[in-house]
């Protein structure tokens, strides 16, 4: 359970990271943020980078802004940056209440936003509300700057469209409106465990009906993503429970349900239902 | 790549000057490297949370992070919660609630709970349950760990 050994490179500024990261991305070099997810896999030597750029030096890379529209949360910010709100902005308490879910309370002192979407964890709800909300990924290298939208930067388990060479510099959420609904549910079976399934949803109520709804599911197919006929299901309807118990089914219908040793095609189903429903009854509270 | 390193570790307040490769876990480095063996290591990926140490005013899991990156921080363990032959009020409380069977898991729990005590005195009940449940015990059914952290709370809030 000791990680093997790698050369580790202690990166100032945001252009030597990306100098280094451009030379030691060919010999399996990976970024080090918050290490909460990478550390353990090299404890099991699922990973064995030959260089690890350790980012918790760079200055700069703990910028938390919100310019109007959205919010920017560079590489470095923690999940317990979220502990509080951050913003004056639905968004922000909605990141709050979905922080208090990730892990354990030692992790999020440590664990990074960016580095959970670049880690790309089926489970994780920072890729959940990444693919609900339609993040901007800002993929930095020395090649250049690019943007990346959520719903093509997510290819699978673990993967994501970054290159070798790219640093996750910021990821850019759009805020919210103040009259805002926000809805989230995981399901595991131990406090703090990776999520089986877990739901978050978002939308308006306009003279009493359902409006611009995001349904986004995690945990339950390679990657999270928004559930198009969940949506389809709530917008215009009454915000109740025959609109939530439709659109629950819905999503369970949609899915491409990942299978493991203690959870099989059917029973991802059923917990799919389970969360989008329990998401959409806590937007009402 | 597997040169060792010298490096200095300041716990609880005194220097130890070591020299390890970039590939010592912090909790590592603490035991067999600085001889400070209160601090105990369970699982190794941080699930059991035995090894949280208090880096920086921060509870984090130590063998989540890699000695190289302590160099220069404030790590508190366990061995700096006494003040001589006075428990700090969480040891005390630990004793006094019967918080501990075997023991293992206690120096975890004990830097879990000071770490977030200290750095949110009002933590809610509700909140600190959840903070509880980051580390493992497999003795006590954790009943009596949180009659402890409870009541050592209240004192530490006067």
């Amino acid at each position: 359970m000791k990680p093997a050994p790698f050369v580790r490179h202690v990166p100032r500024t945001l252009d030597q990271a990306l100098a280094i990261l451009s030379q030691v991305a060919g010999q399996d070099g990976r970024i080090l943020a918050g290490g909460q997810s990478l550390v353990p896999i090299m404890a099991f030597r699922l990973a064995k980078p030959a260089h690890l750029i350790d980012i918790n030096e760079v200055a700069g890379l703990d910028q938390l802004a919100s310019d109007g529209k959205m919010l920017s949360i560079g590489a470095r910010v923690r999940h317990a940056a979220f502990h509080a709100p951050v913003a004056d902005n639905r968004l922000a308490a909605l990141l709050t209440y979905v922080a208090h879910h990730i892990a354990h309370y030692p992790i999020r002192m440590r664990g990074t936003f960016c580095g959970s979407l670049a880690h790309a964890d089926p489970a994780s709800e920072w890729c959940l509300t990444a693919a609900t909300l339609g993040a901007t990924m800002i993929a930095m290298s020395q090649r250049g700057t690019r943007e990346i939208a959520a719903k093509d930067f997510f290819e699978g388990i673990m993967a994501t469209a970054l290159a070798e060479d790219e640093l996750l510099a910021e990821v850019r959420l759009p805020l919210l409106a103040s009259d805002a609904k926000f809805g989230f549910y995981e399901f595991n079976r131990r406090a703090g465990d990776f999520a089986m399934a877990s739901s978050l949803v978002t939308y308006r109520i306009v003279d009493g009906k359902i409006a611009e709804a995001r349904v986004g599911v995690g945990g339950a197919e390679s990657a999270p993503r928004r559930i198009t006929e969940a949506e389809t299901a709530l917008n215009g309807a009454t915000p109740d429970d025959d609109a939530f118990r439709a659109a629950a089914e819905a999503a369970r219908d949609a899915i491409d349900p990942l299978e493991d040793h203690q959870t099989d095609a059917a029973y991802r189903r059923d917990l799919v239902r389970a969360v989008v429903r329990r998401a959409l009854e806590h937007s009402l509270t | 790549m597997t040169d060792k390193s010298p490096l200095t570790l300041t716990i609880n307040g005194r220097d130890h000057a070591i020299a390890v490769e970039a590939r010592r876990t912090l909790a590592d480095a603490i035991r067999e490297d600085c001889g400070q063996t209160g601090t105990h290591i369970g699982c190794e990926h941080g699930i059991c949370g035995a090894c949280t140490v208090i880096v920086d005013g921060e509870p984090v899991r130590s063998c989540l992070m890699f000695a190289v990156q302590a160099e220069g921080r404030q790590i508190r363990t366990v061995e700096g919660l006494a003040d001589g032959e006075t428990l700090h009020v969480m040891q005390q409380a630990f004793m006094d609630h019967h918080g501990l069977q075997c023991g293992f898991c206690t120096p975890g729990f004990l830097m879990l709970a000071v770490g977030v005590l200290e750095r949110e005195p009002d933590i809610s009940d509700d909140d600190l349950l959840d903070v509880l449940s980051s580390n493992l015990c497999r003795c006590t059914g954790y009943q009596n760990i949180i009659k402890a952290v409870r009541a050592a709370a209240d004192e530490m809030r006067k």
